[in-house]
């Protein structure tokens, strides 16, 4: 999932001063002076590595769900924690410690019906205890969001998860049915072809339930939900303009993580990891998925592709997407397009798609 | 035609230079008074709004500790995690600019919060060395104090730089604690209830604390009566000029009216010729007053920041409405001055002779109605001080009272000179009352200017200098310890204590807390019993052995200002609790003058403070002991507690710190004041250039009987000193009565203090003196050019057809 360190980059890049921006864009593909890099023989250690890395500049905790309220309509629920180290310096002289930390926090939610969609974002600093991440209990929060463990292990094997917006609010219960799934080698995912990598691990077996506040009342829902779990320092290069990424779950029972980055030249790198219901993995590297676009809708001014072709020769795959609700526009500082997808063809069953860079 | 008719209309003002003079200069002054005065007010007023707007408190709810103090950042993250949208604001003072300490992530969005904030000031603002903001003039008192970058943002409030909390913390050296957390409009959904997460702090709804701009009120209510009687006396001026103007030209009208011009398009083309004489003195008059605004403003932001601690901007914007205004008020005037011309006009038979005196003639006429109005007025004035309420019932008690007086004037004199007329031995002194008595009408008009700047002049110096004589001798009983030390912490304020027991004869604490009581701010005293405030505090009311029941714990005191605006009674009770549920009840026990603070008060012993407030620590101290050790002890406490010159202050020196807040606040007052005495001044002059050139039919028969053209000047120059004079006698009752308004019914309503009235002979007399040499000069002038004419013209006037 490095496509998603773009979205940070672009972030931080939008909120680090002008003359730092000036200086620095260009730079933003090579390791950043101060910050740890992924190492290849680092084995990812649990309940430690549930937390937060700070000497990493970037690092995510994020959950989608594809969930079927009792009133039999489908929903999609997104809640996100992300982390940036704005800089190794701190703000004044003192400790990095208190107002002066400079680690930034951003929460992203979303609930999304076939003809509704509900966004929240929230930004804190850390140092403060507004937001953060421990390992052991696990919890990460950014003000009353919470996604906590509730189950006994080193492993998240049950988890509480909470957010509220303006005119929703979700308060639900995970429970895993497989286990973790590291990435790349042993979680050492590497990204592109010159070495740019993270560390990358994901739930992708949670069962979820719980209850949905929205404007019509609350609605009881069950379903499948994928935690990303992910942490660098290396951003993207600045010729790639924006990925399409997607996560789904098969009637089988397989899964598969699928993502595209586009470049300003048309191209695009390909990256897919097939996941069997054991968790066994395979991975697919460069040139072996092809996305394809069909179909593109006008959403916040954009023209953003809600149906999509994807095939997979080596595994027989070959299946056309469309979005459950194609406005699921996340309206936030940085805009970005993720909403719950259904698929049909060679294989059938309920996803996520995250698209960003559709100007 | 319309053409021709307007120049033959201008031919007067071509021939009278002095008198179109008069009217552009008299409707200019009036409208750059009046107009400097809407500027002044409407700079304060921005700056309210901006100074609110910017995290302020006018139109969002915050939430503060319930009992003063700071909020904890422990509190500001339960909240947070309770899922309360709130954004905290860490506000102080460096150097007399307002610091705001802000959390760019959670400001609320939409910049209601925070003018000029955008998303992309985030990263500045937390990278290091951070970033400031705020106006030009503010960053460069702040350059070298600090790490920080700056950035110039124009539309800031004024004297106000916005930062990082971080900064800020570092900048104002605080360690914990905010100053109050910033409720946004919009609120998620779930939400856990303030009382279960802190039931110690409390929400302030919108509107409800003590607004600057309300407090501050009273003061812009009282330029804005001064602007508006400076405009009154100019439009006196204006009115005498254009009067004449119209009487004089009735001989043209007459003339161009015979010829076949319509009455309509003569009224039409001289509306046209008013308009034009408006707008030309209108630009002039709004130039003056932004000049005039520009040049008092600093005086006028250093007032309100002295006073009430508004952020006023000291540079001057021009606004549209403004300008505006400004037109509308000088054709306003001019429309005042020249209704009775135009509708004289109007009613002017075909062939009416032109008559030169027929000012005079008219005005017995009108002197019934002028009588009649006068009394009406005064009679208003008298209702008013009977049972008006508010302040502005007071102003219009004012108004009443000044325009009734000035009405009366006329007729005051005719009277008084009507008397000494019939006590004349002689024929030339019949003559010369006779003749000062028909002179009545014609200056009556600037007269009356004279008179209404006089008894503004006398009424607003001698509530000045009463004022200023009561705050000295309040000051003096108020700052009686000899030196005021103020401790950096909590910790640093009990070190403070123990070092100075037995180093000086008493440590009197002082603490508060602020809280709304009855609707009013207030903010509760908790004092140390002690024979300083025995010896010193003078109670405008109180019960026997008040401090010994204070001391007990079984009253309380107020100031002056609470006792009035909440409408309280001696003995009444008052609870002071923290909470109403609180039995807390204490009775009234004294009141106690408190100038130049326009807050409630109440005072309480220490024990009972401390018992209802125990969060509360005392950070300042009044110290009690030798004079002659006061700059040892001085020394000793800064070296050895580290504190700076402006946290230990001696007694002398917080008393010029008062009295300088205090005579800032009527400087502008008194600019004011010396520019309606010049304008009344101007009026005289330009009246008698006027008369002089009319009264010499009047003149040449009595010269022709003997009197020579020097003794002619002679009685000329007297009669403007007498008349004068006399204007003078009345403008002194005139203005102490205004006094007795002033201090007993606008400072009562607007600041909530009544203040004893003290006279000032000598500053009247030197007034008095002012204006006979002005009305002396004024009358040189055209006395000499009496002396200088030429026998001929003297002579002609016999043989000229009149």
């Amino acid at each position: 999932m490095n496509v998603k360190m773009v979205f940070i980059l672009l972030w931080v890049c939008l909120t680090v001063p002008e003359v730092a921006r000036a200086q620095g864009f260009a730079d933003l593909g090579t390791p950043a002076r101060g910050f740890a890099e992924p190492q290849p023989d680092y084995k990812l250690q649990f309940p430690a590595d549930h937390g937060a890395h700070p000497a990493f500049r970037i690092e995510w905790w994020y959950l989608t769900a594809n969930l079927t309220g009792s009133d039999q309509i489908e929903y999609g629920l997104q809640w996100t924690l992300f982390r940036t180290a704005l800089s190794q310096t701190a703000l004044s002289q003192k400790a990095n410690s208190g107002w002066n930390n400079t680690q930034l926090w951003m929460g992203h939610a979303a609930v999304t019906s076939p003809t509704a969609h509900f966004t929240a974002e929230r930004l804190a600093r850390g140092g403060i205890g507004q937001a953060g991440v421990t390992a052991a209990p696990f919890e990460a929060w950014i003000d009353d969001w919470v996604l906590e463990g509730t189950g006994p292990g080193t492993e998240l094997g049950a988890a509480a998860l909470r957010a509220s917006g303006d005119e929703f609010a979700y308060d639900m219960q995970l429970q895993a049915r497989g286990p973790q799934v590291l990435h790349g080698q042993d979680g050492y995912s590497v990204k592109s072809a010159d070495g740019r990598a993270s560390h990358y691990y994901s739930q992708p077996f949670f069962d979820i339930s719980g209850t949905l506040r929205l404007p019509q009342g609350v609605v009881p829902v069950r379903g499948q939900a994928w935690l990303d779990r992910e942490w660098s320092s290396s951003p993207l290069a600045v010729s790639q303009t924006g990925w399409d990424w997607f996560s789904l779950s098969f009637a089988g029972g397989d899964k598969l993580m699928a993502f595209q980055v586009r470049d300003q030249a048309g191209t695009a790198f390909t990256s897919a990891t097939w996941i069997a219901a054991n968790g066994r993995v395979k991975s697919f590297g460069d040139g072996a998925l092809t996305a394809t676009p069909l179909h593109l809708t006008s959403v916040a001014g954009r023209r953003v592709p809600t149906q999509w072709r994807l095939q997979l020769p080596d595994k027989d795959l070959d299946i056309r997407i469309n979005a459950l609700n194609p406005g699921a526009w996340m309206d936030v500082s940085l805009p970005y397009w993720e909403g719950p997808v259904r698929f049909a063809g060679s294989h059938t069953g309920r996803g996520y798609l995250e698209m960003t860079g559709y100007e | 035609m319309t053409g021709p008719v307007l120049w033959a209309l201008m031919g007067h003002w071509r021939r009278n230079p002095l008198q179109l003079f008069t009217v552009l200069a008299g409707l200019a002054l009036a409208t750059a008074l009046w107009s400097g005065v809407q500027a002044i007010n409407a700079e304060a007023r921005a700056s309210y709004r901006l100074a609110a707007d910017i995290l302020g408190s006018a139109d969002r709810a915050q939430i503060t500790a319930r009992v003063g103090g700071s909020v904890s950042v422990a509190d500001y993250v339960a909240l947070r995690r309770g899922g309360w949208r709130v954004s905290p604001v860490l506000e102080g003072r460096y150097d007399g600019i307002r610091i705001l300490g802000i959390d760019p992530l959670t400001v609320p969005r939409g910049g209601g919060g925070l003018p000029e904030f955008n998303r992309t000031d985030i990263g500045a603002f937390l990278t290091a060395p951070g970033l400031i903001l705020g106006r030009a003039e503010v960053l460069d008192r702040l350059r070298g104090r600090t790490l920080a970058g700056f950035e110039t943002r124009p539309l800031l409030a004024p004297n106000t730089a916005v930062m990082d909390i971080a900064v800020a913390q570092e900048l104002l050296e605080v360690d914990a604690g905010l100053t109050r957390l910033m409720v946004d409009p919009q609120q998620p959904l779930v939400q856990v209830s303030l009382a279960q997460i802190a039931p110690h702090l409390q929400l302030t709804p919108p509107e409800a604390g003590a607004d600057v701009a309300r407090l501050t009120g009273s003061f812009h209510l009282n330029l804005t009566a001064f602007g508006l009687l400076a405009f009154a006396v100019g439009i006196f001026v204006v009115h005498g000029a254009i009067g004449l103007a119209f009487e004089q030209r009735r001989g043209m009208i007459r003339t161009l009216r015979a010829l076949g011009v319509p009455l309509g398009q003569l009224v039409v083309v001289q509306t046209l010729e008013l308009l034009c004489l408006a707008l030309i003195a209108g630009a002039v008059g709004m130039c003056g007053g932004y000049l005039m605004a520009a040049a008092l403003l600093p005086d006028v932001a250093a007032t309100l920041r002295g006073l009430y601690g508004a952020d006023v901007s000291g540079s001057l914007h021009l606004r549209p409405v403004w300008w505006l205004s400004g037109f509308a008020i000088a054709l306003l005037g001019t429309g005042l001055a020249a209704a009775a011309g135009l509708w004289q006009v109007l009613r002017m038979p075909l062939l009416a002779a032109a008559r030169s005196r027929a000012w005079a003639l008219a005005s017995r006429r009108a002197a019934r109605w002028q009588a009649g109005a006068a009394l009406a007025l005064l009679a208003l004035a008298a209702v008013l001080t009977g049972f008006g309420t508010g302040l502005m019932a007071g102003f219009v008690l004012l108004a009443a009272l000044l325009v009734g007086a000035a009405l009366a004037l006329p007729l005051a004199l005719d009277q008084t000179l009507a008397l000494l007329a019939g006590r004349a031995k002689t024929a030339t002194v019949a003559w010369f009352w006779a003749d000062t008595r028909q002179q009545v009408p014609g200056l009556s008009l600037a007269l009356m200017a004279l008179l209404l700047a006089m008894a503004t002049n006398i009424g607003v110096s001698t509530m000045v200098s009463s004022f200023r004589q009561t705050f000295v001798g309040f000051l003096d009983q108020r700052l009686a310890a000899e030196l005021y030390v103020s401790a950096q912490n909590a910790g640093q304020a009990a070190d403070l204590q123990r070092f100075l027991e037995g180093r000086v004869d008493a440590v009197l604490p002082v603490q508060s807390v602020s809280r709304p009581l009855m609707g009013v701010p207030v903010a509760i005293y908790g004092n140390r019993p002690h024979a300083t405030y025995r010896d010193n505090w003078q109670f405008l009311q109180a019960v026997p052995d008040v401090w010994q029941r204070v001391a007990e714990g079984k009253a309380l005191i107020v100031n002056e200002q609470l006792f009035r605006r909440a409408g309280l009674q001696l003995g009444q009770k008052l609870a002071i609790g923290p909470d109403q549920s609180l039995g807390s009840s204490l009775e009234i026990a004294g009141i106690y003058g408190d100038y130049g603070n326009p807050v409630g008060q109440v005072v309480i012993t220490e024990d009972l403070f401390k018992q209802l407030y125990p969060e509360v620590v005392a950070q300042r101290f009044g110290l009690r002991l030798d004079p002659s050790q006061v700059s040892i002890l001085r020394g000793d406490l800064m070296k050895r507690f580290d504190l700076s010159e402006s946290n230990v202050i001696d007694q002398a020196q917080i008393k010029a710190l008062s009295l300088a807040v205090f005579e800032r606040t009527f400087t502008v007052t008194a600019a004011l004041n010396v520019l309606t005495l010049a304008l009344a001044g101007f009026a005289i002059l330009m009246s008698l250039l006027t008369l002089a050139g009319l009264r010499l039919p009047q003149l040449a028969p009595v010269w022709a009987l003997g009197v020579t053209r020097a003794r002619l000047a002679g009685f000329e120059v007297l009669r403007a000193v007498i008349l004068a004079a006399f204007t003078s006698l009345m403008a002194l009752g005139l203005g102490l009565l205004l006094a007795w308004v002033l201090l007993a019914v606008i400072n009562v309503e607007a600041f909530g203090w009544r203040l004893p009235m003290d006279v000032f002979p000598a500053q009247y007399a030197r007034l008095g003196a002012l204006a006979l040499m002005a009305a002396l000069l004024a009358a040189l002038w055209p006395a000499w050019r009496l002396v200088r004419r030429s026998p001929a013209d003297l002579l002609q006037v016999f043989s000229n057809e009149r």
